[in-house]
């Protein structure tokens, strides 16, 4: 059906403008789920780039009302191991490169708590990170997750509760040292800052 | 005495269970923080331009 009738190619150009307002919403997300996979702000936005051409570039297999920030997200991931396996070779000094920017990443006014998850976060295995990310801060259900990772919805469940009981054990036991400060530190920042926002609300 | 004992087992483990609930919390607070904190960033100018070149493409192509 490569043929389009006049009346075809008006109802595909409405449809392309409403699909792109909803494309440009999604941006925001797109980056920054792309931000937590690559742990690197130039990657991810490359990534996030890539993903939204080839939403774009897919959009007659989009089905208008279905979910739209899980179909681009799930765009987003496959796009991300596509590029990693493509380049297994850079993968290590990628990740060398991405602990160095999260370190490197010392801004004064960002709370230490936030510095200190970011760097926990990026010592989680990778498909840990991801259920975390998108049950956790992503607001998607573990069944929307579980359609997004391709896998189980209980491999969802179990992966985001080892993530949590890991991130709290690096955060709480010191699995690592930060300019002479133990992670023990980093729970108590986190505890604080938490503690701060819940009495200012 | 023994009763005692039982109810201060029982106060230990549910201020434990506590503790740790408050710290998942404050981990999942945290957690959102991070993510939206680049949700709110400004969406640089590349993004749309990419787009907006790729519609173009498209309509003249068609």
């Amino acid at each position: 059906m490569l043929a389009t009738s006049p009346a075809k190619h008006i109802h595909d150009t409405l449809g392309d403008e409403e699909f792109k307002r909803e494309l440009v919403a999604l941006i925001p997300h797109l980056r920054a789920f792309a931000r937590t996979l690559t742990g690197n702000p130039t990657s991810a936005d490359d990534l996030a780039q890539d993903a939204m051409l080839k939403a774009w570039d897919a959009r007659g297999s989009y089905q208008m009302g279905t979910h739209m920030k899980a179909w681009t997200f799930m765009i987003l991931r496959n796009q991300f191991y596509s590029d990693r396996r493509r380049s297994w070779r850079q993968v290590q000094l990628d990740q060398e490169a991405a602990e160095r920017t999260l370190v490197a990443i010392d801004d004064p006014a960002s709370p230490l708590a936030l510095d200190e998850l970011r760097l926990a976060l990026a010592m989680l295995p990778l498909e840990q990170r991801e259920a975390l990310i998108l049950v956790g801060a992503g607001g998607f259900a573990y069944e929307e997750a579980a359609a997004i990772c391709e896998c189980a919805v209980g491999t969802v469940k179990s992966r985001v509760s080892r993530a949590r009981r890991a991130l709290q054990a690096i955060l709480d036991g010191g699995a690592y040292e930060r300019d002479g400060k133990s992670a023990g530190d980093a729970m108590a920042a986190i505890l604080a800052d938490a503690e701060r926002l819940s009495s200012a609300r | 005495m023994i009763e005692q004992q039982r109810t201060k087992d029982y106060d230990t483990i549910s201020s434990l269970a506590d503790d740790a609930r408050m710290r998942q919390q404050a981990i999942g607070v945290r957690l959102r923080q991070l993510f939206d904190d680049v949700v709110n960033e400004p969406v640089p100018e590349e993004f749309l331009d990419i787009l907006r070149d790729a519609d173009k493409r498209s309509t003249e192509g068609s």
